[in-house]
């Protein structure tokens, strides 16, 4: 039953809600580029459905290449991180400052550098780049909060380096690396859309180039229908990783059980 | 089996642990270490399981360095690996063969009374459950030599009952060298053949009392015999 009401209540309030704009907007004849009611929305999204769907995938695979490349990074990193206090010391103020400096100002410079041919590899790379922190500290979090008497034990039954690492370290930092990874998958998106905006229309083919295109015709219908596709793409993401999340958690730990 | 000689430890907040401890325990004893707590007990155990190093003084093993079990106050467990994974663990990390280390884990689980748990994780296991784990944990590397940090300190008086009595029937059957550190005067007459008594800090050892035989059960007149003595002993260093 709560499962149901978890599932109807949300669906409720969306039908209320639509249904409300849906009225208003023909009872108070709103022009349409200033707020188009859901059934333009709905038949703008048919009509432009290849273009939309073509922009859509193009968002998608940016983000996604964007995010695998920031996790792989990061874990890396962190894995450095946790072997040699040498290595934290030298490299992690550099972490905190790319992550300070906002996406929107650091755009420019690396779309010149990469060059407007390459526009997706520097979306990419941009993508990556905000994802790459929270998925740094938790995952440095998570070596660093091991059993420290487990940590004994590996070395009273004469564990080489690598072995504590991959039996013991990396298992016990899996909580902290998922969490990183579902702040990180979301926040990847933004900084795609962030970068896309910072390209600018006609070089990028995403989502947020249609958006801006859309707007600048006044076709708010369309930007509307956009802007759909993009919070669904971000809740699919945070599903996903929570569902990948819950499977590799869900014998042992307390964040996943109950 | 052991000797540590003159043993000193200054932890790096100022903190002085251990001083001029000196102690021997022989193949196939049964010996505990008690003494109030912060007096370094738990210290004096990880010197001699070669996890901490000493400032000073000697560790020697005159039969050679033994295979070293070690029992953690806490169960100290693999949340993420079922028991028979966290009991294999000191094999796994020897490069033994799974086959041959799952059947040698099998066994030790069995002779701590938990067979039939093998896939249960540590949260689905009570905490009497998880010690006995991490008792086939150590029993696992097959060691000559057994070091016990209170391991039943947080656990019913019931469980610590019938886990001691499952710790010296595997040092009988086994022919195990303990080492264990308790702060249970009922505990360590039971159970050793001997009991080092330790000074407040920084600690040494105070008195040396071999226990005399006949303690068959918990209530048995040698053993409340035995723990007067140890609590006399106890009662002297405290007050010195």
């Amino acid at each position: 039953m709560k499962r149901v009401l978890d599932i109807a209540l949300p669906l409720l309030v969306a039908a209320l809600v639509v249904g409300a704009w849906q009225w208003s907007v023909a009872h108070w004849q709103v022009p349409p580029y200033v707020l188009p009611a859901p059934s333009a929305i709905v038949t703008a999204f048919l009509n432009n459905f290849s273009s939309l769907m073509t922009a859509l995938l193009a968002t998608f695979l940016i983000t996604i290449a964007g995010f695998l490349g920031a996790v792989a990074a990061a874990l890396v990193l962190a894995v450095l991180f946790s072997q040699s206090r040498l290595v934290e010391r030298s490299l992690y103020p550099y972490a905190v400052i790319l992550q300070v400096t906002p996406v929107v100002a650091i755009a420019p410079l690396i779309l010149i550098w990469i060059g407007f041919e390459h526009i997706n590899l520097a979306l990419t790379l941009l993508a990556g780049l905000i994802a790459f922190f929270p998925v740094l500290t938790s995952t440095m979090l998570g070596l660093k909060s091991v059993d420290s008497n487990l940590m004994d034990l590996g070395r009273l039954y004469g564990a080489s380096r690598w072995q504590r690492l991959w039996k013991v370290q990396l298992p016990s930092a899996l909580p902290y690396l998922l969490s990183g990874m579902k702040t990180g998958g979301v926040i990847a998106l933004i900084g795609e859309v962030t970068a896309e905006f910072a390209a600018g229309s006609g070089t990028a083919s995403g989502l947020a180039w249609r958006i801006t295109e859309s707007s600048n015709r006044l076709e708010i219908a369309t930007t509307f229908a956009a802007l759909v596709l993009l919070a669904i793409l971000g809740v699919v993401l945070f599903a996903v990783l929570s569902l990948l999340e819950w499977l590799l958690l869900r014998r042992w730990h307390e964040s996943a059980i109950g | 089996m052991i000797r540590l000689d003159a043993i000193a430890k200054r932890f790096p907040n100022g903190v002085e642990a251990l001083h001029d401890l000196s102690f021997t325990v022989a193949r196939k004893e049964f010996v505990s270490l008690l003494g109030p707590s912060g007096c370094g007990k738990s210290t004096a155990l990880r010197i001699a399981a070669g996890l901490l190093k000493p400032d000073a003084g000697r560790i020697d093993y005159p039969d050679g360095k033994p295979e070293i079990g070690f029992v953690f106050q806490e169960p100290t467990l693999m949340p993420w690996a079922d028991a028979l994974t966290n009991a294999r663990l000191p094999l796994d990390l020897k490069h033994m063969p799974r086959g041959e280390a799952e059947t040698r884990v099998a066994e030790a689980l069995a002779r701590v009374g938990l067979r039939g748990f093998e896939r249960a994780y540590p949260r689905e296991l009570s905490g009497g459950m998880k010690m006995r784990v991490s008792i086939a944990r150590a029993l696992a590397a097959r060691p000559q030599l057994l070091l016990l940090d209170e391991p039943f300190a947080a656990l019913d008086e019931i469980t610590r009952n019938g886990l001691g009595d499952d710790l010296l029937r595997l040092w009988r059957e086994d022919g195990l060298t303990v080492l264990f550190v308790t702060h249970s005067i009922s505990e360590s007459s039971y159970l050793s053949q001997r009991v080092l008594v330790m000074t407040p800090r920084p600690g040494r050892i105070a008195a040396d009392i071999a226990l005399p035989p006949g303690r068959d059960s918990r209530l048995a007149p040698a053993t409340i015999e035995a723990q007067r003595k140890i609590d006399d002993a106890l009662n002297k260093t405290m007050a010195a």
